[in-house]
């Protein structure tokens, strides 16, 4: 037996698909002296992976989530593992069927083939089903089944014969040690190993093995029920494994997958069942492994009446026995999300953690990629681990969000929709008045934020038809017309808005300048009091970020950033600190309160309560200062994200609620409104063409395809910088866009909103790709109330990118005509800017 | 052909056994429960003498609530009926649960009375004798073969590399083996009509005397051997003697 190693230049922790798409990827970035660990043995150490039920459907709604897949169906195809099946999705219920329309929405948008079938057609590809009892499906025949253990075995084995990887099976981790911040060792029962890099992908057992660190990898073990049933007469001659589709009966939140001469049975629907990772039973006192749980029978018996009402025939043969059945374990994490990345709390240390079998190999290359280049192809965004606060990290909030969400495997989910678990984490001082206003809170980053107030209603009246409606339920669920109402007040009045989950970074000290000029595409060296908006890139000058830093002083800036955007952006400016200690970084976020008042009132209606001048010439557009309001010190920063006069007001928490009374009363002589983030977020934003991060700004395009490259580039050197001015010198394949909307009527009469992430397509009615192979697709859709019409940002290929141009957005599988309006930055409504500035 | 099957709900272990603190039971937190194998026989055994004959499979077993369990499970095989002697839980010795299921079975008419032949965790051996005393039957043990002919059963036992051939008078009591027969899976109709049958509830009394459990002991858990018997052809001629040495050729 080979010795034990006793260093290495990263330790991959876990065997299962994840560890083994690990090494093989970074064996093939040319990394070498690695260490494969595994507390089971090889090729099925008792992980997830070897009872998964190994299945890729290849549509969600997510982008990140199929292009992951896509990437990850390619792989297992050069592997030789993967067998296409097909797969279909049954509705029982008219719900469902609109949710299986807006599947074909998302199929198109990531150009994945389709179709909708009749029952009969359904019967057709499965002949086992009760054609009877469903409505209809949603057929996707890329889908397929891998041999996700074959697989791990053949990325092994590459990294054997390139000599760069050592495995140790049945080795178990007793402790991770931590020097200087990073890790440094790898302790086993075999033996330590000195590293500079450990990846965690332990699955269910990921948080044990973090927490050795002291680092937090937040999800948890649940309970996922499956029986095989066998063996069935109409397998009798299938030759290999699968020969007919995949059958997801999502109404019953269940699935049968054929396995040979069996059918297997998985469910999504019965009560969520967590564990603790440290209460896993080890390899050895389990009778079947340590994720293969003892079935709890009474909870799977609704879904054997209903798999026996979907297949009558097949499942109901007297002969064919349950010859397994499991509560197998997987990892649920708190927003359904994978756990990617560096951990927070310590250098080098990476997670790869809650990743199903058919996002595996392309998160493999995902995260060997960014742990090689600091990027990575495919946008890490929402599965990036930096992205939770501490908060989402306890067991309180894990347990309450997976245990609501559980049930949401296969459920409806509105892209709006709003937990309902463990909720007022976070309220700004505010929070009271706004409940008395009817506040309809959504929560992001924690924080309770309203997104529109019921005390407004009265202005529906008051606007009347310059209000528009969304007549379908769907359209108009987590949604109000109240919005559009609080907008219009925005924009011909005032408006009041609650901005405190921004997350905000004060960074001081002799290096601030040069850190900063290099985190910052645009020129920070700026008059003190001055205000910049920039993005922040990639090293390949993707985005990584986008906000707004203003220099408070000739050492100190101040950097403003989206709540949701602030635990990714904090970790991404922590990690650039220059090594000398000349930099300060101190987060501010919960020390700070923030109203946006905005419209043509807001001067007047602030000055009435300050003796400070805020007059055009004495407060320019892009600047801050200090003024008092009622006695209490306000950083005003006359700056607007929907395109109005006004400015974001700045106090201490303690004095939040006195300011919000202070401008609430003022405000009163202006007729004030209070207006929530549908506005801020949304229709404000979308008519000013303004960007948001994770939206239109992602790691896969570039500020010049943004429209967001400025005239000159600073002398500075700026992280990104070199493929920046490379993209510069070339043309763009693709520009952001503003489209409207010429006609909503659907096919049934009744007038339908997109609400983003629909493909838009030539008026051939095929989907729009770029010379980059990026197909173009809506991502934000909303109303500008100012103009009456409906908006829809999308990038399209150059050839399209002109005003005028007529195509289609297909939405809930019908096609409507859209009309390009804007190519570029520039706002369509208030194009000069006027009102900003005035 | 009125069949009586008993049987236990015993915990299904990994290879390592984990004892509760005070070492007075086996800790079950993380296992599941299923059928001794032996019993697992005999209900498959019982259910095609009724396939072949006609008459009721009933299933019996003495235990916790959550032994109903096993009881539905039998009846998703194709057990007819089941009774539940129901106790706290804890672990009756043999005498005091081949009492109370010679109380509960004295007045119901079973031709044949099958158990497993010990069950899989205390592994007793006395059960089916002590009723068969009680109840005045014949009995067979350790039994790998049945057949019923006119109200006498034929059954065989493994002896001496042979077979011992029986011939009893039913009523009887026999207790079978592993091996008599491979048990069928549950189908998905049975479990569905298992789930909706009734299960008839007894409530025991317990007898003083009998065998106590002090403690249990865990033996030595024995470390993994492996020897490398050589590399291609010549490793043969070792693992011919292995094979020969473990009975299975005898030239």
């Amino acid at each position: 037996m080979s010795s034990f190693p006793k260093n290495a230049k990263v330790v991959v922790i876990g065997a299962g698909i994840v560890g083994n798409c690990m090494v093989y990827h970074l064996a093939k970035l040319g990394w070498n002296n690695m260490v494969l660990l595994d507390k089971g043995p090889l090729p099925n150490p008792g992980g997830s992976t070897g009872h998964a039920s190994n299945f890729l459907f290849t549509v969600d709604h997510s982008k990140e989530m199929t292009l992951l897949t896509l990437d990850s169906v390619k792989q297992y195809k050069e592997l030789g593992v993967f067998t296409q099946s097909g797969g279909i999705e049954v509705a029982r219920t008219p719900e469902r069927m609109e949710e299986l329309r807006r599947r074909m929405t998302s199929s198109k948008s990531w150009g994945i083939e389709s179709f909708l079938l009749s029952p009969k057609e359904v019967k057709q590809l499965a002949p086992f089903v009760n054609e009877e009892i469903i409505l209809g499906g949603f057929h996707t025949p890329s889908v397929g089944v891998v041999d996700s253990l074959r697989a791990g075995t053949l990325m092994r084995e590459y990294c054997m014969e390139k000599d760069v990887l050592t495995i140790s099976s049945n080795t178990e981790v007793l402790d991770m040690v931590v020097k200087d911040g990073a890790i440094s060792q790898v302790v086993t029962s075999r033996g330590t190993i000195d590293t500079e890099f450990a990846i965690i992908c332990c699955g269910v057992w990921s948080p044990r093995i973090a927490k050795m660190a002291g680092a937090n990898i937040p999800l948890t073990p649940a309970v996922h029920q499956m029986i095989s049933v066998g063996p069935l007469s109409l397998f009798e001659n299938t030759v290999g494994e699968i020969e007919y589709p995949i059958v997801r009966d999502m109404d019953t939140f269940c699935y049968e997958r054929q396995n040979g001469s069996e059918m297997e049975v998985g469910s999504y629907a019965h009560r969520p069942i967590l564990h603790e990772p440290d209460d896993i039973p080890s390899i050895e006192e389990s009778s079947l492994s340590p994720t293969e749980l003892p079935f709890t029978e009474e909870d799977f018996d609704p879904q054997l009446e209903q798999a026996l009402e979907l297949m009558p025939e097949l499942l109901g043969e007297e002969q064919a026995g349950i010859r397994y059945a499991i509560n197998g374990l997987l990892s649920l994490t708190p927003d359904g999300f994978p756990l990617l990345g560096e951990t927070v709390e310590v250098k080098n240390l990476w997670s790869a953690a809650a990743v199903w079998i058919k996002e595996g190999p392309g998160i493999g290359r995902m995260v060997a990629e960014w742990m090689t280049n600091g990027y990575s192809e495919i946008d890490p965004h929402h599965s990036d681990i930096s992205r939770f606060y501490d908060y989402a990290k306890s067991k309180t909030h894990i347990n309450a969000r997976t245990s609501e969400a559980f049930n949401k495997t296969y459920g409806i989910v509105h892209p709006r929709e709003q937990w309902s678990s463990n909720r007022n984490i976070r309220i700004s001082p505010f929070y009271f008045r706004q409940k008395e206003l009817g506040a309809v809170f959504f929560e992001t980053a924690g924080w309770e934020r309203p997104q529109w107030y019921e005390s407004n209603q009265g202005l529906l009246e008051e606007y009347g038809d310059r209000v528009n409606k969304r007549p379908h339920e769907w359209d108009a669920r987590w949604w109000s017309p109240i919005i559009n109402a609080e907008h219009l007040v925005l924009r011909e009045r005032v408006a009041m808005v609650d901005l405190t989950a921004f997350a905000i970074f004060d960074i001081s000290g002799p290096g601030a300048l040069d850190y900063i000029q290099h985190m910052t595409v645009n020129q920070m060296n700026v008059k003190v009091g001055n205000a910049v908006y920039t993005p922040l890139l990639t090293p390949d000058g993707g985005f990584k970020a986008d906000l707004t830093i203003m220099r408070t002083g000739e050492q100190s800036f101040r950097i403003v950033t989206g709540g949701g955007d602030g635990g990714r952006d904090k970790k991404w400016f922590i990690d650039h600190l220059p090594k000398d200690n000349s930099v300060h970084f101190m987060d501010c976020t919960s020390s700070l309160c923030t109203i946006g008042v905005w419209g043509p009132l807001a001067r007047k209606m602030v000055q009435s309560v300050t003796e400070d001048d805020l007059s055009n010439e004495a407060f320019r557009f892009g600047t801050a200062k200090e003024i008092r309001i009622g006695g209490m010190k306000i950083w005003a920063l006359r700056i607007s994200y929907v395109g109005e006069l006004g400015w974001e007001l700045y106090v201490s928490t303690d004095q939040g609620l006195k300011l919000w009374d202070t401008l609430w009363e003022a405000g009163q002589n202006y007729g004030i409104v209070p207006a929530g983030i549908g506005v801020y977020g949304t229709t404000g934003r979308i008519e000013k063409g303004y960007r948001l991060m994770g939206a239109e700004l992602e790691s896969e395009y570039n500020p010049i395809e943004a429209g967001l490259a400025r005239r000159k580039v600073k002398k500075a050197d700026f992280i990104g910088k070199q493929a920046y001015m490379k993209a510069r010198k070339e043309d763009p394949t693709a520009i952001l866009c503003t489209l409207s909307v010429d006609d909503h009527t659907s096919s049934s009469g009744i007038k339908r909103f997109m609400q983003g992430n629909e493909p838009i397509l030539n008026l051939d009615g095929k989907g729009l790709v770029d010379g980059e192979g990026r197909r173009s697709y809506v991502t934000t859709a909303g109303a500008s109330p100012s103009t009456g019409k409906y908006l829809l940002m999308a990038y399209l290929p150059v050839e399209y990118a002109k005003p005028g141009t007529k195509l289609l957005v297909y939405y809930m599988a019908e096609s409507y005509p859209v009309t390009v309006e804007i190519a570029g930055s520039k706002p369509y409504f208030d194009p000069d800017d006027s009102r900003i500035k005035s | 052909m009125n069949i009586l099957v008993c049987i236990k709900r015993v915990p299904s272990p990994g290879t390592r056994i984990v004892l509760s603190e005070d070492k007075q039971e086996i800790v079950t937190k993380n296992l599941g429960f299923t059928i001794s194998p032996h019993e697992e026989c005999a209900i498959e055994e019982a259910i095609r003498v009724k396939e072949k004959f006609g008459g009721t499979v009933t299933v019996l077993t003495l235990g916790g609530s959550l032994a109903s369990e096993q009881l539905r499970y039998a009846m998703a095989m194709g057990a007819d009926e089941a009774i539940l002697l129901q106790t706290d839980g804890k672990e009756w010795d043999p005498m005091a649960t081949s009492n109370a299921i010679s109380d509960a079975v004295k007045s119901k008419d079973f031709d044949l009375l099958l158990f497993g032949n010990e069950s899989a965790d205390y592994g007793g051996y006395q059960v089916a004798i002590r009723v068969a005393y009680a109840l005045n039957h014949h009995c067979l043990t350790g039994v790998k073969s049945i057949e019923i002919d006119e109200g006498q059963i034929t059954a065989g036992r493994e002896a001496f590399g042979g077979m011992e051939i029986f011939k009893i008078p039913l009523p009887a009591v026999v207790s079978l083996k592993e091996g008599i027969n491979l048990p069928r899976y549950p189908s998905l109709p049975g479990r569905m009509r298992a789930k909706r049958k009734q299960i008839e509830i007894i409530e025991p009394i317990k007898l003083p005397g009998g065998i106590e459990t002090k403690q249990f002991v865990s033996p030595p858990e024995l470390g993994s051997h492996v020897e490398i018997l050589g590399h291609g052809v010549e490793a043969v001629p070792k693992l011919l003697s292995i094979i020969k040495e473990l009975g299975f050729i005898h030239k």
